[in-house]
């Protein structure tokens, strides 16, 4: 059915049509909005059989996670930023047990200095977890991946993170085609834990490992993920079968035909770079898309072949490797390895800000004139910067950083715009 | 694409606004994007809220630089922001106030622009008196359908009884009706001028 909704109230619904049985939370911009509103579905009664339980922090949230998938509860929780942080351990626990969680993480920067805004910060410091990462265009697709994950998860008994976009999803109010409850249920059978703590057959979960086992169950993840990488296009083509539209998968390519520069990023972002580059074709310019949904697993091969025939390709990331440059960036070089391709990677939108269809329009021509450095700042101010470096140059007590920027800007406090 | 900005302080339904606006647009059938600001809320503070209408799918996601139309909650953000930054030369403005925009000394801001497109609305005044409190924003809502004729009001009727229910939906409902009346009938008094 189509609506006009919230981001977050269009994920808790489509959460709540895959009949989660436990949903532990705690609160944090911009998620809050996601549990709230199953929350309430659970308090009301239609969402039911549920528990939703209230935990004091966001590392006793996945630890109940934890403990409900590893009783055979389809369990589900969400967070961003520091509250990933916060939670990081039990967060590599969860998949070092190979326990099938899905959490949605509502994409924000990593303090200090501390900010509410999006970027992909969060998730991205845990690449190497072992959780799956699927990142969302849209609220549709966010809503969709959802449905994707809990099956996929399941399947291979690993957990998956779902990345939407902070506030920029979460908080737009958008339209949406909400599925009913009998197409989620003939996509995504009952839960059938491969583990689980059963009185009538006990097990432990969670033995010591020592060095003669510990790679191989280390292994397994990467195996698990390898497994992925075939089951997220097919999981995906069912999808349509049942919902009737394209969603999820590994990549998706828009103009690239016969696209000389090719342009890859993740998230909300993909529109107003197809919007940019729309307005781009229509005067000549042989550009295209690649949008990346599965981050963890990496497609390497698909990505390789998107991208063969162009000449050149820009990474637009909102993530800095700080003391690096780009974080997609390097897994895209990885993947054109020995083809000669020239790769730009250029920063941008951290901490929420906004990235531009004009910003982009100049990026791009110069991309095309391969005028780029390897790594570029979008609209960074390099004035307010090396002010504060000449400062630092000049005296030993230069102060706070964020504070004395925050003064050259002329500005009390964070502002949006 | 038709693009609406819409200021105002938080607690004065800014954010509500352009949601609903975008949910009347939907219930023409159109696609529609509404977001906040994203800034850490405070009552008071300078809110903006904006919304995107378009006859297809809307993929776009900054933050509207050059709107079509001004929504404007509270005239006093006037001397603290740029409310009319970026606004296009043709663009609507919507402001909540009893006075006119040359008593409010902004007689300036219509200079070489279609006065028909500029009204002021006594929107607080018409949520206290139909809803018992000083929330201008559906009035304003309404009174964006009757200057800019970008929706209809029976759309925004629509928006209000998704929202609200009972004797606020109707105390809304009578607020809009009126508020529609209202800018008609002034923009009736500028096209006879």
């Amino acid at each position: 059915m189509l609506k006009q909704t919230e981001g977050s109230k269009a994920v808790a619904e489509a959460v709540a049509l895959c009949r989660p049985e436990v949903i532990c939370a705690y609160p944090i911009s911009p998620q809050t909005h996601i549990v709230e509103a199953l929350g309430e579905m659970v308090k009301s009664g239609s969402l039911t059989p549920c528990e939703f339980i209230n935990v004091e922090s966001e590392f006793a949230a996945m630890s109940v996670a934890i403990g409900a998938s590893a009783a055979g509860a389809r369990s589900y929780t969400a967070t961003a930023s520091q509250g990933l942080l916060f939670m990081a351990e039990a967060v590599y626990n969860a998949s070092g047990l190979g326990l099938p969680i899905v959490m949605t993480v509502a994409n924000r920067a990593i303090g200090a200095p501390i900010n509410i805004w999006n970027d992909h910060s969060d998730s991205l410091s845990q690449r190497d977890s072992g959780w799956m990462q699927l990142f969302a265009e849209t609220n549709q697709e966010a809503l969709d991946l959802h449905i994707q994950a809990f099956r996929l998860a399941e399947e291979l008994s690993m957990p998956i993170m779902v990345c939407m976009d902070g506030f920029i999803l979460t908080h737009a109010f958008e339209r949406v085609d909400m599925p009913s409850q009998e197409q989620v249920d003939s996509y995504l059978p009952r839960f059938e834990p491969r583990q689980v703590l059963d009185p009538a057959e006990p097990v432990s979960i969670g033995a010591m490992v020592g060095p003669e086992a510990f790679m191989e169950v280390r292994y397994l993840a990467h195996a698990k993920q390898m497994q992925a990488l075939e089951r997220i296009p097919q999981l995906s083509a069912q999808f349509k079968e049942i919902f009737g539209r394209d969603s999820g998968g590994l990549v998706r390519t828009y103009s690239t035909e016969d696209a000389e520069t090719i342009i890859i990023a993740m998230g909300s972002v993909l529109g107003t770079i197809k919007d940019t580059v729309d307005e781009m074709r229509a005067e000549g310019h042989k550009i295209g898309v690649l949008g990346i949904i599965s981050y963890r697993p990496f497609p390497l091969e698909q990505v390789k072949a998107a991208l063969i025939n162009c000449r050149r390709f820009v990474v637009l990331e909102k993530s800095l490797a700080v003391g690096m440059g780009g974080i997609v960036a390097t897994d895209v070089r990885m993947a054109v390895t020995g083809t000669g391709l020239k790769g730009y990677t250029a920063i941008a939108g951290l901490g929420g800000r906004p990235i531009t269809k004009a910003s982009l329009h100049q990026l791009f021509r110069q991309a095309e004139q391969d005028e780029l450095p390897p790594v570029t700042f979008l609209d960074l101010d390099w004035d307010a910067v090396n002010k504060q470096l000449e400062r630092e140059r000049k005296t030993r007590r230069s102060g706070p950083a964020a504070e004395n920027i925050l003064h050259d800007k002329g500005l009390v406090s964070a502002k949006f715009g | 694409m038709f693009q609406i900005r819409v200021h105002g302080r938080g607690g004065q339904g800014v954010v509500t606004a352009a949601e609903m606006l975008s949910v009347a647009a939907f219930e023409e059938g159109r696609h529609a994007q509404a977001f906040p600001s994203f800034g850490s809320e405070r009552t008071g503070a300078p809110v903006v809220a904006f919304c995107r209408i378009s006859g297809r799918e809307i993929r776009l996601r900054e933050p509207i630089m050059e709107p079509d139309a001004i929504i404007v909650q509270d005239p006093t953000l006037l001397s603290q922001i740029d409310v009319f930054a970026g606004m296009k030369a043709d663009g609507y403005v919507l402001l909540n106030s009893r006075h006119s925009f040359e008593t409010l000394g902004l007689a300036d801001l219509l200079k070489d622009r279609n006065a028909a497109r500029f009204c002021t609305l006594p929107a607080t005044e018409l949520g206290l008196k139909h809803v018992g409190r000083p929330i201008p924003n559906v009035p304003l809502l309404a009174g964006f359908a009757a200057l800019s004729g970008t929706i209809q009001l029976d759309s925004v009727i629509k928006a209000i009884n998704e929202k609200f229910s009972g004797k606020v939906a109707l105390g809304n409902i009578a607020a809009a009706e009126e508020a529609y009346l209202l800018v008609l009938a002034k923009m009736k008094e500028i096209a006879d001028a």
